[in-house]
């Protein structure tokens, strides 16, 4: 589903303080599996996520993607293979709203609205009728328990609960990826675990998810389909 | 110079657009020069953020160069009492060379500013931003009208002095008189109404080809910037003495006034939009091998062409309703 | 549809934040609220003084005809109305006796005209509210003048002046012809200049020349002529005024400019989340257009009615003194209320353009954050 070939990534190029958050890695994550990116922080995990998630683009290598949903191609097109290294934000921007959802380490709430709000904002600019993605986040945040707080502005929640709203805002838009960063560093170890159940239950519904972590209670998890361990921005190991 | 608050409104805003347009296009030469799609290096993620920047100065530039084009027809009909002889806009433009020079140029240039924005939506759908260099060397050319525009507006209110003796609307569109005005009033009614049915129907007539076939789309261009002329033109010839119901009185300013119920800015504002739709119709057709937009510009096309008929429907249908409705007859 | 409701999706938003941050929001909105009060006031005003002078000399005569002395202004002799009459195209021909008296007391300069109707008899008078005011008196009363050979003329007050407009009678005193004649030992055989209908406008200017044909050293004055020299004063005053203001309106961009550039850290945090789950550039800058608009729209109409209840209720305390006063007797008037699309839009250029540019580039900047920034905290 996502094709990695030769991917670097370097920051103020030509500079003296040039630095190569990620260097020639490639790797392929196949539809459906969960992927959990391990290593130090600094190790270009975090990096390598962006770059999969449409967040930015590389300096150098090709990112493919394979069966995503846009509006600008067609469907037929779009379904066999997009090289997604060289389009313009614009873009790259509506293929992470349609397909990818992201749950972030600081949670990333926008503070001062709702609960429901916070779920919904993703949606806002996909032109989609408010009372569709309305009902939708209502829905979501009623299969995480939630709904009692919908109303409630987010600063008020539980770290928990904030986790939870969280992970129904990366879901508002039904994507096909999960993609999670640091995602239990704020939490403790049995909220973490609670967090890991929702995951694998990700998994198990056919969602592609990659969580980049350095908690053991991550990425010694048992359903990973593969761990792969990142250093210096390489790809250390990556066992299947 | 005459120190009304209009003046300066329009003198102070004309310079801060251009400013603004200038920036703009400074960016827009540095893409022109520096554009490497394929490139994700910092340089280039910086130009493609400046291209927003771009698009949302034009997009305000080009909003306030149509109101400022009624201000400043408005503006000239304040003034008329100023010059002797001076009876609406159509004197005050007159008092010196610059007047009429300066409405067309901003005529024009409302009209380019609207297709550039069309290109501009265009090529923004296409993934590869096929025409990134050329909407921006188009950019280059409309900020130097722009900055004329705004040149032979200073010159227009700097040179107005009251006290001329100018002519009026009912000599300056009287029929012996000379100059473009005065041409096109000399333009006779009866031929002229055969002249606007006949644009009107070769307008309909070439829209239904291009939905049906899907191509002639130039011919649809032409025929839109031909309806916008002859309609124009026959504004002044007969139209407008429908709507003053007076024998001869062909000012073309008169009608955006309240006694008129301000029609005038709908006849116009439709004038406008029809022929920047269907220049952006044609613009589209000369980009229509252009890389991701192949799938991109015949939905456009059809979509800008419906719009375009619209404005100039909605045009033709308030014209013949108000022929059929008046008791005037010519 | 789609772009519609994305519109309509992000403008929700766009409020929502505003009123989220109510407090840096409210200084902007405020100073932005009174530049636009402060600037409408001025065009409301000077529109209503021109229309209000309009309205006044629709009853001037077309033509006024005055002899010069040495190109000084001097009395016309009553001989030469019969010439002017016999001109083709005039209907009527009116001498006109007036002038001015300087009142040390009250220390106001008043303008004394003879006027056979309004004072049918001699020892009436009718004078303007200016005047009435300013000598205290009411109709019944009586005041005096002092005559030419300094004795004192016994005036009684008939009526303050039912003018529709008070801006140029105010100052007025008319008298009988013969106080006239006697306060300024005025000759009987002349008069201060003639005024001359004309039968078809379009002839003014070849009746205008042949006035000075026939009556040589004489100097007709149209009636356009009139209403231009007001309406190019009353514009140079505002010009000049909004030229003033100009100051204001500077500082307040700087201020608007100054505010946009400064985003919070929270704002700034806001900006990368939203681009992180999936806005781009497009439509963070949409949603500062909302913004923008939302304020524009509110301090625009909050400043515009402000500028009605002080320009036409108050009648414009603020610019009164500044703009009106050629005479000493300020009169207390009410403007009739006007606006038109034209003052608006006038008003639209010399506030929301220079504020919406000065917030451009700020904006582009707050909506060009990195996606990935939220990341990175």
């Amino acid at each position: 589903m996502i094709d990695l070939f030769e991917v670097s990534r370097i920051f103020n190029a030509g500079k003296p303080n040039q630095f190569t958050a990620l260097d020639r890695v490639s790797l392929t994550i196949n539809r459906g599996e969960l992927t959990i990116l391990k290593g130090p922080s600094g190790s270009g995990k975090t990096t390598l996520l962006s770059l999969i998630g449409c967040m930015g683009r590389p300096t150098s290598g090709r990112i493919r993607l394979n069966g995503i949903k846009t509006s600008f191609m067609p469907a037929a097109e779009a379904s066999q293979e997009l090289d997604i290294s060289s389009l313009p934000e614009r873009f790259l921007t509506e293929i992470r709203r349609n397909n990818f959802g992201f749950i972030f380490q600081q949670f990333n709430l926008v503070r001062g609205i709702s609960v429901l709000e916070n779920v919904m904002l993703p949606a806002y600019p996909g032109g989609e009728k408010f009372d569709t993605f309305r009902s939708r986040a209502l829905t979501l945040l009623d299969n995480f328990g939630i709904s009692q707080k919908s109303a409630t502005r987010v600063e008020l929640l539980s770290g928990g609960e904030m986790q939870r709203v969280a992970i129904a805002r990366a879901l508002i838009n039904q994507p096909e990826v999960i993609i999670a960063d640091e995602p239990t560093a704020h939490l403790d170890s049995k909220l973490s675990i609670e967090f890991m159940k929702l995951i694998t239950g990700f998994r198990q519904a056919g969602k592609t998810v990659i969580i980049a972590s350095h908690d053991p209670i991550v990425y010694g998890e048992p359903l990973a389909d593969r761990v792969i361990e990142m250093r210096d921005g390489q790809m250390v190991t990556g066992q299947s | 110079m005459i120190q009304h608050p209009a003046v300066i409104a329009l003198l102070s805003s004309a310079t801060i657009i251009s400013l603004m347009v200038f920036y703009a296009a400074y960016y827009g030469y540095k893409i022109i020069t520096g554009w490497d799609l394929q490139s994700g290096s910092e340089q280039q993620l910086m130009l493609e953020r400046r291209t927003y920047l771009i698009s949302t100065v034009i997009g305000y530039a080009m909003a306030f160069q149509l109101i400022s084009l009624f201000l400043l027809i408005y503006t000239a009909d304040t003034l008329h009492p100023l010059f002797t002889g001076a009876m609406c806009a159509a004197g005050s433009l007159g008092a010196n060379s610059f007047g009429y020079p300066l409405l067309l140029l901003k005529v024009a240039n409302a009209v380019f500013a609207g297709i550039w924005l069309l290109i501009n939506r265009l090529d923004s759908k296409g993934y590869d931003y096929p025409l990134i260099r050329s909407k921006y060397r188009l950019l280059i050319i409309l900020t130097l009208l722009l900055v004329v525009e705004t040149w032979l507006q200073y010159r227009y209110f700097l040179n107005l002095k009251a006290d001329l003796i100018t002519s009026c609307c009912g000599s300056l569109f009287s029929s012996s008189s000379r100059g473009i005005a005065g041409e096109l009033a000399a333009l006779p009614a009866k031929p002229m109404m055969v002249l606007f049915s006949g644009a009107s129907l070769a307008l309909l007539a070439s829209y239904s080809y291009s939905i049906v076939k899907a191509r002639g789309w130039y011919l649809f261009a032409a025929a839109s910037l031909f309806f916008f002329i002859t309609a124009s033109a026959a504004l002044i010839s007969f139209i407008a003495l429908y709507f003053y119901e007076l024998p001869s009185h062909h000012c073309p300013f008169c009608i955006l006034q309240g006694e008129y119920n301000h029609i005038g800015y709908l006849l116009y504002a439709c004038l406008l939009g029809g022929v920047v739709a269907g220049g952006g119709v044609g613009a589209a057709e000369k980009f229509r091998k252009c890389g991701s937009l192949q799938e991109i510009i015949p939905g456009f096309q059809r979509r800008a062409a419906t719009v375009g008929m619209l404005f100039n429907g909605t045009f033709i249908v308030v014209v013949l309703a108000r022929i059929f409705t008046t008791s005037f007859r010519l | 549809m789609q772009s519609i409701n994305r519109h309509y999706n992000i403008l929700d938003f766009a409020i929502a934040s505003l009123l989220r941050r109510k407090g840096k929001n409210l200084a902007l909105l405020t100073i932005y609220t009174l530049i636009v009060a402060l600037i409408a006031s001025l065009i409301f005003f000077v529109q209503a003084l021109k229309r209000e002078a309009a309205a006044l000399l629709q009853d001037a005569p077309d033509i006024v005809v005055q002899r010069l002395m040495a190109g000084r202004q001097d009395l016309i002799g009553l001989e030469n109305i019969d010439r002017i009459a016999a001109i083709r195209g005039v209907s009527e021909v009116t001498p006109r006796r007036w002038g001015y008296y300087y009142d040390p007391v009250f220390g106001a300069n008043y303008t004394v005209m003879a006027d056979a109707k309004l004072a049918p008899q001699a020892g009436m008078a009718t004078v303007g509210l200016g005047v009435a005011k300013n000598q205290r008196i009411g109709p019944g009363d009586i005041f005096t003048l002092t005559a030419a050979d300094n004795s004192l003329i016994l005036l009684n007050l008939e009526k303050a002046l039912p003018f529709e407009s008070e801006l140029l009678a105010a100052d007025m005193i008319l008298l009988n012809p013969a106080d006239f004649g006697k306060l300024f030992a005025f000759p009987a055989n002349a008069a201060t200049d003639l005024a001359v209908t004309v039968a078809n406008p379009r002839e003014m200017v070849t009746i205008a020349n042949k006035i000075v044909e026939t009556v040589p050293g004489s100097r007709p004055i149209m009636k356009s002529e009139i209403i231009r020299t007001y309406d190019a004063i009353f514009d140079w005053r505002g010009g000049m005024m909004l030229l003033v203001l100009a100051a204001a309106l500077l500082s307040f961009v700087i201020f608007a400019w100054d505010k946009a550039t400064g985003l919070s850290a929270e704002e700034r945090r806001e900006t990368g989340i939203l681009k992180s789950i999936g806005w781009e550039t497009g439509d963070i800058l949409l949603l500062k257009f909302w913004e923008g608009t939302a304020i524009s729209l509110t301090a625009f109409l909050t400043g515009v009615i402000m500028a009605y209840i002080h320009v036409f209720f108050f009648s414009a305390p603020l610019f009164a003194a500044a703009l009106k006063g050629w005479a000493v007797l300020y009169p207390a008037f009410h403007l009739k209320p006007f606006i038109d699309p034209y003052q608006l839009s006038t008003l639209f250029f010399l506030t929301v353009l220079p504020y919406t540019a000065a917030t451009i580039l700020p904006s582009w900047l707050a909506a060009s954050a990195d996606a990935d920034s939220a990341m990175r905290s």
